[in-house]
């Protein structure tokens, strides 16, 4: 681990708390379906990709996740489809999520890893759930690995996100949420 | 013979299924009888899409796939024979193979260590000295293999019935479409690549509620994705309205559902009316470099098609019967997993001599429109998911499904025989040629009763002579 700004014990703590906050705050968007609001949390040049993952041999666990420079993974897109995709959901008429899900987004494991300047290495475990109409219930537990970067006028944006999804043939019918 | 459905009365497939009338029992969908019956008579019969040679690019390459409910390896020996096996061991039935992709020497049982090689041949047993006393013969307790595969300009297709017709016999008319499917954008044959890996995903509704609505429902796009302009998916970016298709040059054609009834392929093609292909427009707008690649290969595309009329061949989106939709740019399998799931799969064709830049942007455009992140199939997938369990009440089944859009406007067209096409889009005529179809493979004994054709409820035998292809097609 290379600390490199936060010195102190203290100060990493203190960090960790604040990175923390933030990745809560950020759920607790999605949870209620504010997603413009956040979409604003994304930096203009994020990198949001969510690898395929799958079931390799013994030593090959290099190919374990698709990567993005020549495969096909679940997610592998910038802002400018992400923020499409806040737009179809605000339409009223996007079907999976017409009526909406309850989703709650569970953050936990929240580890600063390493710390470069205004950006920050966190790595975090999260457990989606979704239930929808009546009795539907889809549950996402994953780990992300996360590049925070800080803005000293807006606060912190998300630079960049891997996602890595506990699933190889995938359980749920649709993503309609963001991790 | 099988007529009847076993279970809850006997009842004739036939009154399931009134195409006369266009209204078809939703038990055809919903009830497990019929779908176990569907398990054997079509998915043990029908030539089934496997995958695609690049898949398997060198001796030892493996890739798991799919027929019907079961998983198959598809495999490249070390002599480069390209094979396709039921993942299960002779022995006590333990899967073989549990990578989803990779390369083998040999497939070594994690059971009891039972070896075969990429070709299938058991190779290794042990104790076979010294407690089977060399009385096991190795020769005949190889993996199970298809009873024929057919390499298609690149595609691999198999079944597991002898009897089936060659796979050409069995295209009829499609043979061009699927052809063409694996073409380069030049118009290479074999000319692409698939992206790795597939997309596999479960979407709880019955696999007929995919498998027979695409090229068949254009009538769903203007309800079903209503959201998705607002995302502006399409290469283009936002320019004329964020089309969630590339932009296009028009070119003289007719386009319409194109159906084999006798084979149940459909399509969403066209007849041109003029030889040639269209010329190429640019669309790859927010892409630098991407439209330079491909007006150039459209260029060499139009000189090696100037004089031919590419009827079926060129445009639009297909579906070869009984599970496999598909287009130049994409494969959609959907795969029975029980009468109430399907399990859907993803594939991509792409160029395989493309620049790095250029398979990079469709790559890219593929993943945001398709699949279960697709920000146009996820629309698709709540209705097929929600119109199975809506299915299943006892009442529910007293209703049938309403499939009369366009019932009896049809015509034929010369320059594309043995294939009825649809007065006037939108058209249900291609999900009804997919139910004609289904109801003779579900009554068939065997593929004599279903091959060539069959007239007037009665098989007119099989045509094996010369090319095999019957003169009516
Ligand atoms: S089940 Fe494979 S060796 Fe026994
Ligand atoms: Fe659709």
């Amino acid at each position: 681990m290379t600390i490199q700004s936060a010195d102190t014990a203290w100060e990493r703590m203190l960090l960790e708390r604040e990175i923390e906050r933030f990745l809560y705050d950020e759920a607790a968007l999605l949870d209620e379906r504010r997603f413009s609001e956040w979409g604003d949390l994304l930096a203009e040049d994020i990198h949001y990709h969510m690898p395929i993952r799958r079931n390799v041999k013994f030593g090959e666990q290099h190919r374990e996740n698709t990567d993005t420079e020549s495969e096909i993974s679940w997610f592998d897109e910038g802002k400018r489809t992400l923020m499409g995709r806040v737009r179809q959901l605000n339409t009223g008429v996007h079907w999976p999520e017409e009526p909406f899900s309850r989703v709650r987004h569970i953050v936990t494991n929240v580890r600063v890893m390493s710390v470069d300047g205004d950006e920050v290495e966190v790595s975090s475990n999260f457990f989606v759930w979704s239930n929808r109409l009546r009795d539907e219930c889809v549950m996402f537990i994953g780990t992300r690995s996360d590049i925070l970067r800080r803005d000293s006028e807006t606060g912190w944006k998300i630079a960049k996100r891997l996602i890595l999804l506990d699933q190889n043939v995938l359980l749920a019918k649709v993503f309609s949420t963001f991790f | 013979m099988v007529t009847y459905i076993k279970g809850r009365g006997d009842r004739n497939l036939r009154e399931l299924v009134d195409l006369e009338n266009g209204v078809i029992s939703r038990e055809v969908y919903v009830n497990e009888d019929i779908y176990a019956q569907e398990l054997e008579q079509i998915y043990g019969r029908a030539w089934l899409l496997v995958g695609h040679e690049s898949q398997v690019e060198n001796p030892g390459d493996f890739v798991l796939g799919r027929m019907g409910e079961e998983e198959v390896i598809l495999t490249r020996d070390r002599k480069g024979k390209i094979h396709v096996f039921l993942n299960t061991c002779r022995h006590r039935g333990m899967k073989v193979c549990r990578y989803d992709d990779g390369n083998a020497l040999v497939f070594t049982c994690p059971f009891h260590a039972w070896t075969y090689d990429t070709d299938g041949r058991l190779v290794g047993v042990p104790h076979h000295r010294d407690a089977y006393f060399e009385e096991l013969d190795k020769s005949q307790w190889g993996l199970a293999e298809v009873a024929q595969m057919c390499n298609y300009y690149g595609s691999i297709w198999a079944t597991w019935d002898p009897k089936a017709p060659s796979f050409e016999d069995y295209l009829g008319p499609f043979q061009r479409t699927v052809r063409w499917a694996f073409q380069a954008s030049d118009g290479t044959d074999a000319g692409v690549e698939l992206y790795k890996p597939a997309q596999r995903w479960r979407l709880p509704s019955n696999w007929k509620f995919g498998a027979f609505s695409f090229a068949g429902d254009s009538a769903h796009a203007a309800m079903t994705h209503l959201s998705v302009n607002a995302a502006a998916i399409g290469p283009q970016g936002e320019v004329e309205g964020g089309g969630r298709h590339p932009l296009a040059a028009p070119f003289p054609s007719k386009r319409g559902y194109m159906s084999s009834r006798e084979l149940g392929h459909v399509g969403q093609l066209a007849i041109y009316e003029q030889p040639g292909v269209a010329d190429y427009r640019d669309t790859w707008l927010l892409e630098p470099g991407v439209d330079d690649y491909w007006r150039e290969t459209r260029e060499i595309k139009q000189q090696r098609f100037a004089n031919e009329y590419l009827h079926m061949q060129s445009d639009g989106q297909f579906h070869i019967w009984p599970n496999a939709t598909m287009s130049d740019w994409r494969i959609l399998m959907w795969h029975p997993h029980g009468v109430g799931m399907t399990e859907s799969w993803r594939q991509y064709q792409v160029d395989k001599n493309a620049p790095k830049h250029v398979k990079d942007a469709k790559r890219r455009y593929v993943m945001r429109y398709c699949g279960p992140a697709g920000i146009t199939e996820s629309d698709d997938m709540e209705n097929w998911n929600y119109a199975h369990p809506a299915s299943l009440g006892m009442v529910a089944q007293r209703f049938p499904y309403n499939f009369q859009l366009g019932l009896h406007h049809n015509h034929q067209d010369e320059r594309i025989p043995g294939v009825t096409i649809g007065d006037r889009g939108p058209s249900e005529e291609n999900q009804r040629a997919r139910l004609r179809r289904w109801v003779e493979f579900m009554e068939a004994g065997s593929w004599d009763d279903i091959f060539p054709v069959r007239k007037n409820g009665k098989s007119n035998g099989r045509s094996k002579g010369g090319n095999g292809i019957n003169p009516t097609w």
